[in-house]
């Protein structure tokens, strides 16, 4: 009916002549919203702007080639982007176990006036600035990897042939063994939330379920509670990876800031991010400025991959949480 | 029978487990505190807050990179905040459903979690490559935009909370939606937004990565927001990566006043929440 089609639009005219300020507000919160793109996008050119001198010069073999030499203006990525990942392979490989034992702890087993102190206080591992961290691995923490646990690693995984090249060298405290750890504190307060978080979206009905079959508490969290969860578990675990990834000032300090690549975990090394806290300022000459803005830009893509593929998991569990 | 007991031996080793992660995870919190508050305490002196940064090897204090955090943090506070709040707004108010409202919402919890190191190069190329020299306003706009994502994102979840009941009570007395906002959603979620903005600053308050490359460092006192600006973190950056004795103490007397502030708009958001009206 005709009526229907003009007595909206009629309506919508009256509203925006009554109430200018409807329009304007509605307006204004848009345009905000749509800041927060420009922002990602602006980043996005930003970098890719900055570093396409340095991707021009060397081309895809910037990704691959092991040589960092500011003298001769040869760059290559390979170094940087080999300690990002490794070092957050052995936060995950740390934290995750942890992450999972605390949630466990805290929505399966502790009792109920426990919960939120215990809750706060492992989030406010998260809260503590990165440079604290720093700060702390460098003059307390890495001391004391250095005295009592890298000469009993090198005593005994070092010796084990095979494997003992990932555990050799010398002492030194500092290194990729010791940022990753570190990394691995750091990460665990976000792991941990979520899994927390997705845990207690379990039905208490399942869970009941499996108690009065009879299961143990470890059988239900195991069987029940973690395949329910699963799609979350992970999008919680690449959150923290994420964060990992990019975490820059706790590494920076701890890592030795040495461009190779060593077999072993026990020896210096570098990030992506703290080759760029360490030398961008002091960076001579545009291809080298630009070398390093390009790192920053395969630092965020990589980035970017792994928080959008967890923010996508954890939308699905919404998804099917809510419907 | 055997079965039995094994599982029960099996239960029981993954509870014991399982609390010694916790315990492990809250002894890093207790060891960083407690050697924080050792070696920083001794650096707490008048002088800490009446001095400037010293060359090395002389006393000092860090009046000009307190100085200099408190107003980048500042600024980037008040250009952060209403960005975020209107931003969170439009979400939560406006876009119910919307194509639009989820990209953006996306986007949001990307940016809240990408490497604040990434942040600082794009202020970088934005402003200290156009303006040709480094800059306190670079440093605070390079914060603000690490606020602008962790207010998006609360005041949207807090809105979210307010009963649609009483948006509807408000539209049935006939007011427009921009006042059913104004005066009643922002009201009834007020608490949950000012929650927001205190971890905002909470987080930027000890933020280096961004600031490495903006704000640069300045030995002296300066208040001009178009020169480079001494702060805290990149100081306590350079300071505790210097050989020199002085440096490192004053290095974590900075550390200390950094935690104490994060750990104290912290609790005090949280305290503020759990204190709401609205609950999930």
């Amino acid at each position: 009916m005709p009526a229907d089609i003009v007595l909206p639009r009629v309506a919508a005219t009256n509203s925006r002549r009554r109430a200018p300020g409807d329009f304007i507000f509605r307006y204004l919160t848009f345009l905000f919203a749509l800041l927060v793109l420009v922002i990602l996008g602006g980043v996005i050119l930003a970098l890719i702007d900055g570093a396409l001198p340095a991707l021009r010069a060397f081309g895809v073999s910037f990704l691959y080639t092991d040589v960092w030499n500011p003298v001769t203006e040869k760059f290559g990525a390979l170094a940087p982007i080999y300690g990002t990942l490794v070092t957050s392979a052995i936060a995950m490989v740390i934290g995750i176990p942890v992450a999972f034992g605390v949630a466990m702890f805290i929505t399966e087993i502790c009792p109920i006036w426990l919960k939120r102190p215990l809750a706060t206080m492992i989030e406010l591992l998260a809260a503590i600035p990165s440079i604290i961290y720093g700060i702390w691995g460098l003059f307390v923490f890495a001391p004391f990897v250095q005295q009592y646990i890298q000469p009993a690693i090198i005593d005994s995984l070092g010796q084990i042939p095979g494997i003992g090249a990932l555990f050799a060298g010398p002492p030194l405290g500092i290194g990729v063994l010791t940022a990753g750890f570190i990394l691995a504190i750091m990460v665990l307060p976000f792991i941990s939330s979520i899994m927390r978080d997705v845990f207690e979206t379990v039905p208490a009905m399942l869970k009941e379920s499996a108690y009065g079959l009879g299961a143990t508490r470890t059988e239900v969290v195991l069987q029940v509670v973690l395949p329910y969860t699963r799609i979350g578990v992970v999008g919680g675990v690449m959150l923290g990876l994420g964060r990992a990834l990019g975490e820059t000032m706790a590494v920076t300090f701890v890592i030795g800031n040495a461009h190779r690549i060593s077999a072993s975990i026990l020896q210096p090394g570098t990030t992506i991010s703290a080759t760029l806290a360490n030398e961008f300022t002091e960076a001579v000459g545009d291809l080298y400025l630009s070398s390093l803005i390009a790192l920053g830009l395969i630092l965020f893509v990589i980035t970017f991959i792994v928080l959008a593929f967890a923010k996508l998991l954890l939308l699905e569990l919404q998804k099917r949480a809510g419907g | 029978m055997a079965i039995y007991a094994r599982r029960r031996l099996i239960n029981a080793l993954v509870m014991v487990l399982a609390m010694a992660a916790t315990g492990f995870g809250l002894l890093w919190l207790v060891l960083v505190l407690w050697t924080l508050l050792w070696n920083g305490i001794a650096a707490i002196t008048p002088a800490l807050f009446s001095e400037m940064t010293p060359p090395p090897g002389s006393a000092g204090g860090l009046l000009n990179a307190i100085f200099g955090s408190v107003v980048m943090t500042f600024i980037a506070t008040v250009i952060g905040t209403p960005t975020g709040i209107l931003a969170g707004t439009f979400l939560a108010e406006y876009s119910r459903g919307s194509r639009f409202g989820e990209v953006v919402r996306f986007i949001n919890d990307i940016l809240l979690s990408a490497p604040s190191i990434i942040v600082g190069l794009f202020v970088y190329e934005l402003m200290v490559v156009r303006m040709g020299h480094f800059s306190a306003w670079a440093g605070a706009v390079a914060l603000a935009i690490i606020v602008v994502p962790v207010v998006v994102r609360t005041t949207e979840d807090m809105l979210n909370l307010v009963p649609n009941a009483l948006r509807e009570a408000a539209s049935a007395l006939g007011s427009p939606k921009w006042k059913v906002i104004v005066m009643v959603s922002y009201r009834a979620a007020i608490q949950g937004m000012v929650t927001g903005i205190m971890l905002a600053v909470a987080r930027i308050a000890g933020e280096t990565a961004p600031l490495l490359f903006t704000a640069l460092n300045n030995q002296f006192w300066s208040t001009n927001l178009n020169a480079p600006m001494a702060n805290l973190p990149v100081v306590i950056f350079q300071f505790a990566m210097s050989p020199y004795a002085d440096w490192q103490v004053l290095a974590w007397g900075g550390a200390l006043l950094i935690t104490i502030t994060v750990l104290f708009l912290n609790i005090g958001a949280r305290a503020l929440a759990s204190w709401g009206t609205f609950k999930k």
